[in-house]
């Protein structure tokens, strides 16, 4: 099998957010673009291509791993998690998914799906994490619209909800007053 | 009635300034944004870039013969065909003779600038046909050093422009000569800073495709451009009303640089001439060495004359920017600091003499504050200096010089009025959080130990409302004189509500902004109203995000629009109950008759008569309940006066900041201890979304200070063209920050509120800058220059190791 131009092309059978999946592709194709470009799943991110900034983050078998750094030869028979497949199996928001939007952990998206793989992956191994352990983790993710700040902030609340049990996310009609600035 | 965009008194908010989830995040994190590279269109071609590896070099020839073999090779597009069917794009200055095209014409003037683009079925493919393009060139004298470039002999970047120079005068505003001439004391200094930029994680992308039947160039960009439209139409020839740029799509971080417009232009130039979808996504190399989008790298001049009580008399600032080797809107970064040119300081006397020079390096581009936060550091500073050659107190002298709270409006010497402030408050606020007495005791202790451990201060303006009168006062051949924002607010059959806009947005939740202030005015919930991203043919007028305009701009003019609306509410409801105006009260979306609360009009009954029945509308109102408003940016329209006086921006939001960090000795590594930030922009809007960018600029203030840096060796060559040489902080340089808000409201926009996007970052590597020498004084060395890396610091950290010890003289 190849294509038009004569590269071989390699089927490439594999478990994606629980569903099998299978795609033709040549052996240099990354992971991240046979996600993206073969099986459309664009909510994995590509940032740097050369395994810095985190952005294309997915798990492989329930650890983190940059897909721009792998091929997707490479992740055939694996089980791979995107941003897509971290939602509730009804739809809904995860409690990190929700603490994200409830504490403001992002602006302008683009390095959120690699960081909440990130986050994920860390508070499936430790339900409550140490600053220093979310930062720890997020370490690997850039990050130029929040400081981190916010971010850190949400993994900590999604760590609340989870380790107290309070899975329940808060509503929008929650809000309530800041506290007069002046 | 009245004017829409006036400013409403005594305002208590019911939306406004609460904490609130956005409108846009819940599909940023379930993987359902849809940014530029997520646009699929069947039978689209990917573009790759040959780029050039000399610095200055004639374009001897092009031999694409080998890439157009390659199976699945669609075309080979040499600069030289471009420029025949396009026109040059856009310079901010009067230079006629510095053209740019999307790629290189006979000669190339810098390494990484693209000399051809090549086109295949897949990006891949485009890369290894790229490899193949044989380009002979022959190698020709360059400058990289910008005060080689302003001399007279030095190789020139571009032979039709007189010089190297781009743009340079001196601007006197008051008795400066006299002042210095009389002070008791005077101090002058030279500070550097470093080439850096905002590097957002995503690209530049962009998708264009050529619709034969209708003749129209569809676009799809990760934009954040005033006139992006306008300038694609005109550099392709086509009308206006040719192009049409879909704003709804996600742009994964800009901070003013994703400018792609000579991306663009080349998508465009191939969709259409190849009759095929064609998109173009910047890899990261080509983002860093061939994107365009370098930041300000200025040599600051500064000199202070001042009284023995550290209060200052008069200020010279000469900046010296190389912008690389073309320019857009790059030399105008120097024309907006003409806004806050004394900083939030009373000096009365000042002159300043910008100076934008070419050299053979990358372009510069737009980068947060437009080039706000060099010029802050630059005076900052130099108000350390004085500080420490008076003996007197850092935080006093700025005490003594800051404008107090009852001189608003204040007009500074270069024609600005800043609308409001307090910046003593927030100083207080911020030490007092800072726990500033504390932090002393333990730097005292911390050196008495023998650690190198410093405070930074630094008190700075953000100009925000992003008017764009730099253009008319560096350029005498233009006369813009509007940068107006617009919105349009509808209110459908149901009674539901959407909200346009005309731009695109970069992570600065803009629907969320007008769906709040909208709400707001209509008294409906903001988490109900939809907000939508116009195209541009279908787009009200607008001069996108930049300036830190959105909130008093979009925000003035959704809000505008939405009164609109009340007051046709109002109109129906007086024109059926048959009573006037003012015996009605409107309350959260129903008109009551005030006193008589069994007497009202409902929202639906409202809505209704406004789409169905018109037989019960007031005369002259239009049926269909929709208004817009196009706002003017409040002081804006004026000219600059004859010695370049003029309003620059409206509204002056101010900002504190103060740091503690130490140093490694062994490693040259430091680490901020505490961070805290005062901050007032007025009335927030959305508090969070504050935050958010204001932590966000403190970190891109941190990575400018001291870790970016695009460094070019002596022969041209850009040494930081990945992430592991251009480092971008991660969670780990970020610490911990904390912000303490005040709120002076602004007297000039709808709710009192000012703009807050770049804040963090103008004010943040003044300070980090101000701690890292501070911890340096007792070894009596300091660093002039960005970023002071680890290795600088590590040089200096040791008695034997600095520039002092090496028998160099110790920049002061």
């Amino acid at each position: 099998m190849s294509d038009r131009t004569g590269e071989r092309l390699h089927e490439v059978s594999l478990v994606v957010n629980g569903q099998a999946r299978s795609g033709a592709c040549t052996a240099r194709t990354s992971l991240v673009d046979f996600l993206r470009e073969t099986l459309r799943l664009t909510g994995t991110h590509v940032g740097c291509e050369h395994g810095i900034c985190g952005a294309c983050s997915v798990m492989l078998d329930d650890r983190p791993v940059r897909s721009c750094l792998m091929f997707a030869v490479q992740a055939a028979g694996h089980r791979i998690t995107t941003v897509e497949g971290l939602a509730n199996p009804d739809g809904s928001m995860s409690v990190l998914q929700d603490s994200f939007c409830e504490a403001h952990g992002l602006q302008c998206g683009y390095c959120t799906p690699g960081m909440l793989i990130a986050a994920q992956a860390l508070l499936d191994r430790n339900v409550q994490p140490t600053e220093f352990e979310i930062r720890d983790a997020i370490g690997g993710n850039l990050c130029r619209c929040t400081g981190y700040q916010q971010i850190v902030d949400a993994v900590r609340l999604a760590s609340a909800r989870l380790a107290g049990g309070a899975g329940q996310p808060a509503t929008a009609a929650d809000a309530s007053p800041a506290a007069p600035a002046a | 009635m009245t004017d829409p965009g006036q400013p409403a008194a005594g305002q208590h908010f019911r939306y406004i300034g609460t904490h609130r989830r956005t409108r846009e995040d819940p599909r940023f994190v379930m993987g359902r944004g849809r940014y530029a590279a997520d646009v699929h269109l069947p039978g689209m071609k990917h573009v790759a870039l040959v780029a050039s590896p000399y610095p200055s070099a004639r374009i001897v020839s092009i031999d694409a013969r080998s890439a157009l073999a390659l199976p699945g090779v669609v075309a080979v597009l040499t600069g030289e065909e471009l420029a025949q069917h396009t026109d040059f794009l856009y310079v901010g200055v009067d230079a006629p003779g510095v053209k740019r095209y999307p790629l290189a014409v006979d000669v190339v003037r810098y390494a990484g600038e693209w000399v051809a683009a090549v086109v295949a079925d897949s990006r891949a493919l485009a890369e290894d046909a790229a490899e193949l393009v044989d380009v002979v060139y022959e190698s020709l004298p360059f400058v990289i050093d910008p005060e080689v470039a302003v001399r007279a002999d030095a190789p020139s970047v571009h032979a039709a422009h007189p010089s190297n120079v781009l743009y340079r005068r001196k601007f006197v505003w008051g008795e400066v000569d006299k002042s210095f001439a009389q002070a008791a004391h005077q101090l002058e200094c030279r500070v550097r800073w470093g080439r850096s930029s905002t590097v957002p994680i995503e690209t530049f992308a962009v998708l264009a495709q050529w619709s034969a039947g209708t003749e129209i160039l569809d676009i799809w960009a990760s934009i954040q451009m005033p006139k992006y439209p306008d300038q694609t139409a005109r550099a392709l020839r086509l009308p206006g009303n040719a192009v049409r740029v879909h704003f709804d799509v996600d742009v994964g971080g800009s901070y003013g640089v994703k400018r792609g417009i000579k991306h663009t232009v080349l998508a465009g130039y191939l969709a259409r001439k190849l009759g095929v979808p064609v998109r173009l996504i910047e890899d990261r190399l080509e983002n860093m060495r061939g994107g365009d989008m370098q930041g300000p790298d200025r040599i600051f001049d500064v000199a202070l004359a001042f009284d023995d009580r550290g209060v200052v008399q008069a200020m010279r600032i000469r900046a010296l920017d190389d912008v690389g080797a073309y320019a857009g809107r790059s030399p105008l970064q120097l024309g907006k600091p003409v806004g806050a040119i004394c900083g939030p300081y009373r000096i009365r006397h000042v002159e300043y003499e910008p100076c934008s020079v070419m050299t053979n390096k990358t372009p510069q581009e737009a980068v947060r504050g437009f080039g706000q936060a060099p010029t802050n550091y630059a005076i900052e500073t130099a108000m350390d200096r004085m500080a420490r050659q008076l003996g007197i107190d850092r935080i006093e002298v700025r005490r003594r010089n800051l404008i107090g709270r009852d001189e608003f409006p204040y007009l500074i010497p270069s024609g600005t009025h800043y609308d409001s402030g307090d910046y003593e408050a927030v100083l207080d606020k911020a030490l007092a959080q800072a726990g500033h007495e504390e932090l002393v005791r333990r730097r005292d202790a911390a050196r008495a130990q023998g650690r190198l451990a410093g405070i930074g201060i630094a008190t700075c303006l953000e100009p925000s409302g992003g008017n764009s009168s730099f253009e008319v006062l560096f350029n005498p051949k233009n006369e813009t004189t509007t940068w107006m924002e617009a919105s349009l607010v509808r209110v459908d059959l149901s009674g539901s509500i959407t909200a346009v806009m005309n731009t695109s947005s970069s992570g600065q939740g803009h629907e969320t902004l007008v769906s709040t202030v909208v709400g707001e005015v209509l008294e409906r919930e903001p988490s109900s109203i939809r907000v939508i991203h116009a195209d541009s043919l279908n787009a009200l007028p607008s001069n996108s995000p930049v300036g830190s305009r959105m909130a008093i701009m979009l925000g003035g003019a959704a809000a505008g629009a939405a009164r609109r609306i009340r007051a046709s509410l109002m109109a129906i409801a007086a024109h059926n109950l048959e009573l006037p105006l003012e015996a009605l009260e409107y309350v959260g979306g129903e008109v009551r008759v005030t006193g008589d609360p069994d007497r009202s009009m409902s929202w639906d009954q409202l809505v209704e008569i406004a789409h169905r029945k018109f037989h019960r509308m007031p005369a002259g109102l239009e049926p269909g309940l929709q208004a817009s408003f196009v706002w003017e940016v409040p002081t804006g329209g004026g000219l600059p006066t004859p010695d370049g006086r003029i309003q620059m921006y409206p509204c002056h939001s101010f900002e504190t900041h103060v740091v503690y960090l130490e140093i490694d000795r062994d490693t040259g590594k430091p680490q901020i201890h505490r961070y805290v930030c005062g901050h007032d922009c007025g009335v927030m809007i959305s508090p969070d979304i504050v935050h958010g960018m204001t932590f966000g600029g403190i970190a891109h203030g941190i990575g400018a200070a001291l870790y970016e840096k695009f460094a070019f060796s002596e022969e041209g060559q850009l040494l930081a063209g990945t992430f592991m040489d251009y480092l971008i902080p991660s969670a780990h340089e970020v610490p911990s920050m904390s912000i303490v808000d005040h709120c002076t409201p602004s007297p000039l926009t709808t709710f009192g509120q000012k703009g807050s996007g770049e804040a963090g970052y103008l004010g943040g590597p003044a300070a980090i800058a101000s701690a890292i020498n501070d911890a340096l004084a007792p070894l009596s060395e300091s660093i002039d220059e960005l970023p002071m890396t680890h290795e600088a610091l590590w040089l200096r950290s040791r008695p034997g190791r600095g520039p002092s010890a090496a028998g160099h003289p110790v920049p002061r």
